[in-house]
């Protein structure tokens, strides 16, 4: 089966701070990873692999450092990698990004069908799970989201089955193939990399594809294609400070009554 | 249709039974109406929908648009998502407020991509621009270490998700009166790209629903072990209260995951979140900054948690809730005696 896995390269968020004197996100010194999800999707991607024999592709839009990112791609099992990179695809909001990655995919399939997309629940650094659905839709596939299980997959039927995890339940779903599917961590444990694959990554170059080359219609891409831009960032407000007392024995009755005062207030 | 503007809630619902943030947004939504002279309207999606029309209108809907079909049973991306479309492109709303919840998202994102426009996910805020009477939609960014708001200029509608339980709830009115407008919607079933076929429901024995709890005390790492969770039980069986905790606990399996608060956990705004032994990081804060009361107890004076805390002791937690238990018992006994 023929499998596209679309990836993200991220920020290490933990360390993402905002620069008190200027408003602006710090971003110098801090480590670029693969979006933690993603990782899951290519997990999946390489079981099912395993399972059903095939081909996966690694999907990138990016800088050129994303390259990196499908380098780690092919160590965790991929056999090729593209990477979509050209500064006309900077400042995509979600809705230009599907629209630049399913143009990918179209020329991916044409090549060789695609069965399968995965991608991860969510990216860590937008964090909006508005990607995946989005190319699912551009490109008339099922969507399939929030993944936990790949009950059943058969290629010959073209039919998917797979589990959702909802907040209430879980969700049964068949869908046909082609389908897109967004996977939850709990979908699987990533295996570290293989010394043969890490062998084949550190020799990997991917393949490159910009703006010029997908065709892409200039208005629907960056800036310019993206109908949501950022007004304002800023650090998250902290309330205004309360009375902070260290405990002491000698103070401890009043402690308790005011933790007291305060629960009582609340009940009532 | 500048003139009869309309901002569209999504009702969600699973076999009739609505997701309260679907409530919390439609209190929203007439709070944000008057500064673009609109009007608010629910939209309800199902099987057998009359029972909760009413309901919609009682919290604040002028308008309620229907579309009643078998084939509306079970939320599905595709049936859900054409039913929705046909509705928007009739009816051309302004602004569309969805649940940031699973169904939410997931329906949010095909409705976006399909009409072209612009989607926020997972609003904590919004505010319609007094000057250019835009929807300003604030939402934590880079696992809420920053904040942004988020603007959409050129395209119609306006659509974000919120999260639950970060807006008000509104209280029902049931003498409002309403608009109700049944629309029809047809499907080749055969035609479908995916199907339902089976619905698990969660275990509940312990599936906590702490984002309803009015109290909740809170366990981070600082209990230390597994076996000094029976103090937190205590305090938490005497308050009344639900238990919520950090991440490293649900790692750890003291916990399961339906109490955990953060980013990754659950949302939570109760009357009183007693955070103990927490140190409060950033994607802890993002789930529980909401809280109306924050108390908390914690050995390290510059713990962050302290920043959001309303009232906050610095001292060893294994002497101060002891001491709190007795106190509470003591206060018992003297309201009951
Ligand atoms: C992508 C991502 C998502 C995350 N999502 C979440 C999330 O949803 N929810 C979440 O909670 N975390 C989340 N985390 C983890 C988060 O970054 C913190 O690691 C976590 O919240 C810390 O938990 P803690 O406060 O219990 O532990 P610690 O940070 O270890 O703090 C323990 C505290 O207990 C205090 N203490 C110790 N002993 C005592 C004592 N005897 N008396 C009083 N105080 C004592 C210490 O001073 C300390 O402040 C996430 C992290 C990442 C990277
Ligand atoms: N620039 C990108 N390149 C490739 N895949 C992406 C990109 N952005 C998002 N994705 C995919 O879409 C998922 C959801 O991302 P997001 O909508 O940003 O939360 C990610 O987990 C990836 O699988």
């Amino acid at each position: 089966m023929n499998i596209i896995v679309c990836i993200k390269q991220v920020p290490d968020t933990t360390q993402v701070r905002i620069d008190p004197k200027t408003n602006t996100l710090i971003r110098q010194g801090i480590p670029t990873i693969v979006n933690p999800y993603d990782l899951h999707a290519l997990e999946a991607a390489v079981e099912l692999k395993e399972n059903h024999g095939g081909f996966i592709t690694a999907l990138t839009m990016g800088p050129p450092q994303a390259k990196e990112a499908l380098k780690e791609a092919i160590s965790a099992g991929c056999d090729g990698g593209v990477l979509l990179t050209d500064r006309a695809f900077a400042g995509s909001d979600t809705l230009a990004t599907s629209y630049i990655l399913s143009a990918a995919i179209r020329r991916l399939d044409a090549d060789n069908k695609v069965d399968l997309i995965i991608c991860g629940q969510q990216s860590i650094d937008g964090d909006t799970a508005q990607v995946g659905p989005g190319i699912a839709q551009r490109l008339n596939y099922s969507q399939l989201t929030y993944v936990s299980k790949i009950r059943e997959m058969d290629i010959e039927l073209g039919n998917v089955i797979v589990e959702r995890r909802l907040e209430n339940g879980t969700q049964v779903v068949s869908g046909r193939l082609p389908a897109l599917i967004t996977v939850v961590k709990e979908i699987n444990e990533y295996r570290y990399a293989s010394l043969a694959n890490l062998i084949k990554a550190a020799k990997f170059e991917p393949i490159i594809w910009n703006q010029e080359y997908l065709k892409l219609d200039k208005s629907r891409i960056g800036l310019k294609g993206s109908p949501t831009t950022v007004r304002r960032i800023f650090a998250p407000p902290r309330k205004s400070s309360g009375e902070i007392v260290n405990y002491k024995s000698e103070n401890s009755r009043e402690i308790m009554k005011s933790i007291i005062d305060i629960i009582s207030k609340v009940r009532q | 249709m500048s003139d009869n503007k309309e901002i569209w809630v999504f009702i969600e619902q699973y076999h009739n039974e609505v997701a309260d943030v679907s409530w919390e947004l439609l209190g929203e939504a007439a709070k944000l109406a008057p500064a673009i002279k609109a009007k608010t309207a629910a939209i309800i999606l199902g099987k057998n929908i009359n029972t909760f029309v009413k309901e919609t209108i009682a919290y604040g809907a002028d308008k309620v648009y229907t579309i009643d079909n078998p084939i509306l049973g079970d939320y599905q991306t595709e049936t859900y998502s054409k039913a929705f479309l046909k509705l928007a492109k009739k009816y051309k709303p302004e602004i569309i407020l969805l649940g940031a919840t699973i169904t939410g998202r997931d329906l949010a994102s095909a409705v976006a991509t399909k009409l072209e426009t612009g989607l926020t996910a997972d609003c904590t805020a919004l505010e319609i621009n007094e000057e250019t009477k835009f929807l300003w939609q604030t939402r934590p960014a880079f696992g809420g270490n920053v904040m942004a708001t988020i603007i959409c200029k050129l395209k119609r509608p306006e659509m974000a998700t919120v999260r639950p339980r970060v807006m008000e709830m509104p209280t029902a009115d049931f003498k409002r009166e309403g608009e109700i407008i049944r629309e029809y919607f047809t499907l080749d079933e055969e035609s479908l790209l995916a199907r339902v076929l089976d619905f698990i429901p969660a275990d509940n024995t312990d599936a906590a629903q702490i984002e309803k709890a009015e109290i909740i005390v809170a366990a981070g790492r600082g209990i230390g072990s597994a076996d000094n969770f029976g103090l937190l039980r205590e305090l938490a069986d005497l308050l009344g209260a639900d238990i919520g905790v950090s991440r490293p606990l649900v790692e750890m399996g003291w916990m399961p995951y339906s109490h955990q608060v953060g980013q990754t956990g659950k949302t939570v705004r109760p009357k009183l979140y007693l955070a103990v032994g927490i140190s409060g990081a950033v994607q802890h804060l993002a789930g529980m900054r909401n809280s109306e009361v924050v108390i908390a107890i914690n050995k390290d004076p510059e713990a962050p948690i302290f920043q959001v805390a309303d009232y906050g002791i610095v001292g060893d937690l294994f002497v101060i809730v002891p001491e709190l238990i007795n106190a509470v018992k003591a206060l018992k006994s003297q309201s009951e005696g």
